[in-house]
């Protein structure tokens, strides 16, 4: 066992899809040409003037209830400020001391229980634009410019930060999945890592194992995926073990990760001590939630992902129910169990095969799904494939595949085989001789003579028995 | 021949509406005067409507029309959309005379400090029209404009109306819209009118005022009522001892606003002594850190990246620092450097926190007063107008210009300035704040002492 506990603490931002930005009336909208989502307000001409999103506001207020947070009954917008060309105010419209959310928590289920991770806070904020480096054409060579695109400026983020409640990699991916699956039901975000629609930063310390101490930590910045972030994590945790025991300090730092690279080695940079110097902004009024609209979203949410874990987990493996949550796949599968499926096969086809589709589980209907996971095992594996990439479509009806029997019966597939092992007398000897893995020769020339009709389990049985003979 | 030293824009409206005379013969007689007094930036071409001409500060967006808010920053810069204010006086048909000169970003009391010059004053072009809304004021009084709109942070509508010898209304804090109005200090900033008479001041605060839904800070008002009786009957004044003795008041000043009161009091006004002392005490040195802390965020986005002055440099950082060190002067750079201090890590608490906490003092103690009277009293500047040129080494003693406008702005109460008479042949301003959306009170209370004061509005040297 290590000596060491790592402590990680995440700082996660969720790009609202709300219609308009965060403070003007220009689309939230991904893409576009660039500059062309843009007015007098998130272009900070002088005198124009930022006024709240309600549906923003009540977003957040809708997460903060799902992570169990305290909804302020009084929250104020803040002024971050600082310079830089994708910051056109040269102020960021954030919160500071009064949230709208706060003091809330996150349980992950495990198959040993929960991990309960508290939400420090979720808060509402703008994003700011997008640089672009270009080299600029007709100037000395290595000479390049900055470009600003001012139509993700504005847009609204929710802003959720952790307390260090984590101490592993794997625990932290698991709360990033489920955040993320929270998002998503709520339909709040599209919460797409690749976009950017959904960003975190990681922050990692360690300690000896039983302290209480927090020591300097360092902060992983740009990772795109969960499987990436877990990996940054845990070399991270190892690295500042190897610098505690051979008697070094760490350091304070920011790790910029390169999602295109993953393998190679992070950028590092000191932390500047930033005076950001908030304080109230004074264009605009404080938020009074009312009681009503809080208890109207509280009433909006269904049963959560962590709920639905553990529920499906009495029926399935832990492991199961999970995959089915996570995934989004876990209300379509109590549709088809409902149906008339066995549970277990159900799941099986949805976490692998139905999976590998593609296929939006809301385009499904459920009873004919049912019945083809209930038929697996009589019809040709190629009829079921076929009808599961199809259970997408409208209108789709399992009734002709299931049509498509398997042939199981020994009487009229022993003739098939016989027929064949006396075509190939030599593959035969050879089988009889030790060569065992020739089976599956045979296997496949009667599925193939069968028109994969043939259910595999008896055809192998079968060509065993005559083989012996 | 229409005398635009004397013709109110009430009448004027009368004229053009009685079509007596036409819109555009009314805006050529404005536009074809000389502006010997330096109190326009820009001066537009008759752009119709069928209304009369206004003037408006430089600080007021136009679209189309160049805004520079008296900054060399801003040189050049024509805004592609109207304030809110700009676009209700279009609605009204009023016609942009042109843009007022202004302190650099409203920052000053005298107009010294825009980047393109002061502007002088009608009744002695020596003298400074104070400020930062000089340019207005010197307008409205020089015949250059019947009536114009300023912006008030701590003073700068009311002061130059005293200066002058107009009336200015600074409104309650959220009744006017501050889109498209260059910020300043944007809890304190508002824009106002300026005008001959009170009657016309509260016309041109009917078509400005009122909830906008792009500025989240506005709020509903109650319908303005223009004011027409003459007496003062039940009308309780409040006199503030430390406002009305404060050091600094000039004798003539003290003795033409004493003079107004007693007038008040024939006129059927119950008059009494109050006092505002940790207003008066703290006032502006609570103002001089709420102000600049919030300037020194707002003027954050002159970068140099999308409009007005760019430097030319290397990269980002050295392009920010060239162009804010070329295009700010003086008075706004001391404004950001304190701001920055006061809102600081380490600092806020002592500065920016304790400012906040004396300004709800300041709130409490005049709604206290307001218990026991309708409006209270009050010179508005300690001084008539002073040389150009006598403060500008001096930002402190130009700081007390403000002395007796800023406790109010900072409780974000209504204050109007009306002239009550001449101290060494150069106006006083009498100042009559009233609690919070008191509008009407304030014009009824200012129109009847106006017609019982009879001041005559037209500098002598031009009668």
């Amino acid at each position: 066992m290590s000596n060491w506990e790592a402590v990680i603490g995440l700082e996660i931002h969720v790009q609202l899809k709300t219609r308009t930005k965060m403070f003007c009336r220009c689309p939230n909208g991904f893409g576009g040409e660039p500059n062309t989502q843009t007015c007098p307000v998130c272009l900070a001409f002088p005198g124009a003037l930022p006024v709240a999103n309600r549906r923003a506001v009540e977003e957040c207020i809708k997460l903060g209830l799902a992570l169990d947070c305290e909804i302020a009954e009084r929250a104020v917008f803040h002024r971050k400020n600082y310079f830089y060309p994708d910051l056109p105010k040269a102020y960021q419209i954030s919160q500071y001391d009064e949230p709208l959310c706060a003091r809330g928590k996150l349980a992950v289920p495990t198959e040993n229980g929960d991990i309960t991770v508290g939400i420090t806070r979720a808060h509402l904020e703008e994003d700011a634009a997008k640089n672009v480096h270009v080299a600029a054409s007709g100037r000395i060579h290595g000479a390049t410019a900055t470009l600003v695109d001012f139509n993700r400026g504005g847009t609204p983020l929710v802003e959720i930060v952790t307390e260090p409640d984590l101490h592993d990699a794997e625990s932290a991916k698991r709360f990033l999945q489920l955040l993320r699956q929270t998002v998503v039901e709520l339909d709040l975000s599209d919460a797409e890592l690749e976009k950017g629609s959904m960003r975190f930063d990681v922050n990692v310390s360690v300690r000896p194992a039983g302290s209480d101490e927090l020591r300097t930590r360092t902060e992983l910045k740009n990772m795109n995926s969960f499987n990436f972030a877990a990996k940054g994590i845990e070399r991270e945790i190892a690295r500042q073990i190897r610098v505690y025991e051979q008697g070094g300090i760490v350091e304070q730092e920011t790790l910029h990760f390169d999602p295109a690279h993953e393998e190679s080695p992070p950028m590092r940079s000191k932390e500047e001590a930033q005076d950001y110097r908030y304080f109230p902004d004074p264009d605009l009024v404080p938020v009074h939630p009312p009681v009503d609209v809080v208890e109207r979203l509280r009433g909006e949410i269904g049963e959560l992902p962590g709920a639905r874990i553990k529920r499906i987990a009495d029926t399935l493996s832990f492991y199961d129910a999970d995959v089915l949550v996570t995934g989004g796949l876990d209300r379509l599968w109590a549709d088809v169990v409902a149906a008339g499926a066995e549970p277990k096969e159900a799941a099986n086809v949805l976490a692998n095969q139905f999976v590998a589709t593609g296929i939006a589980p809301s385009a499904v209907n459920a009873a004919e799904l049912a019945k083809l996971v209930s038929a697996r095992a009589e019809i040709p594996r190629a009829a079921f494939d076929e009808a599961l990439a199809k259970t997408g479509d409208a209108g789709f009806t399992a009734a002709p595949y299931l049509e498509q029997k398997v042939v199981g019966d020994a009487a009229e597939l022993d003739p098939i085989i016989e027929r064949i092992i006396d075509a190939n007398p030599g593959q035969a000897e050879q089988f009889r001789g030790g060569k065992q893995g020739l089976l599956g020769f045979f296997v496949g020339q009667v599925m193939k003579e069968t028109g994969g009709k043939a259910d595999p389990r008896v055809v192998n049985e079968r060509v065993r028995e005559k083989l012996r003979a | 021949m229409i005398d635009t030293l004397r013709l109110t824009a009430e009448e004027a409206w009368r004229l053009v509406d009685g079509r007596e005379i036409s819109g555009a013969e009314l805006f050529a007689a404005y536009a074809g005067r000389e502006d010997d007094l330096h109190a326009y930036l820009h001066r537009c071409d008759d752009p119709g409507g069928d209304g009369i001409p206004i003037a408006i500060k430089d600080v007021i967006g136009t679209k189309g029309v160049p805004t520079t808010a008296g900054s060399k920053i801003l040189e050049g810069y024509v805004p592609v959309f109207d304030s809110t204010v700009a676009s209700r006086c279009k609605q009204r048909g009023l016609r942009l005379l042109g843009k007022t000169n202004t302190d650099e970003f409203a920052m000053g009391s005298s107009t010294e400090n825009s980047a393109f010059g002061p502007s002088r004053n009608p009744w002695d072009p020596t003298r400074v029209p104070g400020g930062s809304g000089g340019g207005s004021a010197a307008a409205v009084t020089g015949g250059l404009a019947p009536w114009a709109l300023g912006s008030d942070t701590g003073g700068s509508i009311k002061q130059p109306s005293a200066l002058c010898g107009n009336v200015g209304l600074r409104p309650t804090y959220g009744t006017v819209s501050r889109y498209g109005v260059v910020a300043f200090a944007s809890s304190l900033d508002q824009v106002g009118p300026v005008a001959k008479t009170v009657r016309d001041c509260a016309f041109l605060y009917s078509i400005i005022a009122g909830r906008d839904e792009n500025d989240s800070t506005t709020v509903e008002v109650p319908t303005v009522e223009l004011p027409g009786a003459e007496d003062l009957t039940g009308v309780r004044i409040g006199v503030p001892k430390e406002m009305n003795e404060a050091e600094g008041i000039e004798p003539g000043v003290s003795a033409a606003v004493r003079r107004a009161i007693e007038l008040a009091e024939s006129l059927g006004a119950e008059v009494g002594e109050c006092s505002l002392p940790r207003s008066v005490e703290y006032g502006v040195a609570c103002y001089y850190l709420v102000a600049p802390a919030e300037a020194s965020s707002n003027l954050g986005r002159y970068d140099g990246v999308r409009y007005g002055l760019r430097s030319d440099a290397a990269d980002f950082r050295e392009m920010l620092m060239q162009t804010r060190h070329d295009g700010f002067g003086d008075e706004p750079k001391r404004r950001i450097m304190i701001g920055t201090y006061a809102l600081s890590s380490g600092y806020y608490d002592a500065y920016y926190g304790t400012a906040q906490k004396v300004r709800t003092v300041i709130r409490r103690e005049h709604a206290d007063v307001f218990e026991s009277f309708d409006l209270i009293v009050s010179p508005t500047s300690p001084t008539v107008a002073f040389k150009i040129g006598e403060k500008v080494d001096n930002p402190l003693a130009m700081y007390l210009n403000d002395l007796l406008t800023i406790p109010s702005c900072m409780a974000g109460l209504p204050g109007l300035n009306i002239p009550c008479g001449l101290s060494e042949g150069l106006p006083v301003g009498l100042q009559l704040i009233g609690p919070q959306f008191s509008e009407n009170t304030l014009f009824r209370a200012g129109h009847a002492l106006e017609r019982a004061l009879g001041f005559d509005s037209v500098p002598e040297r031009l009668r």
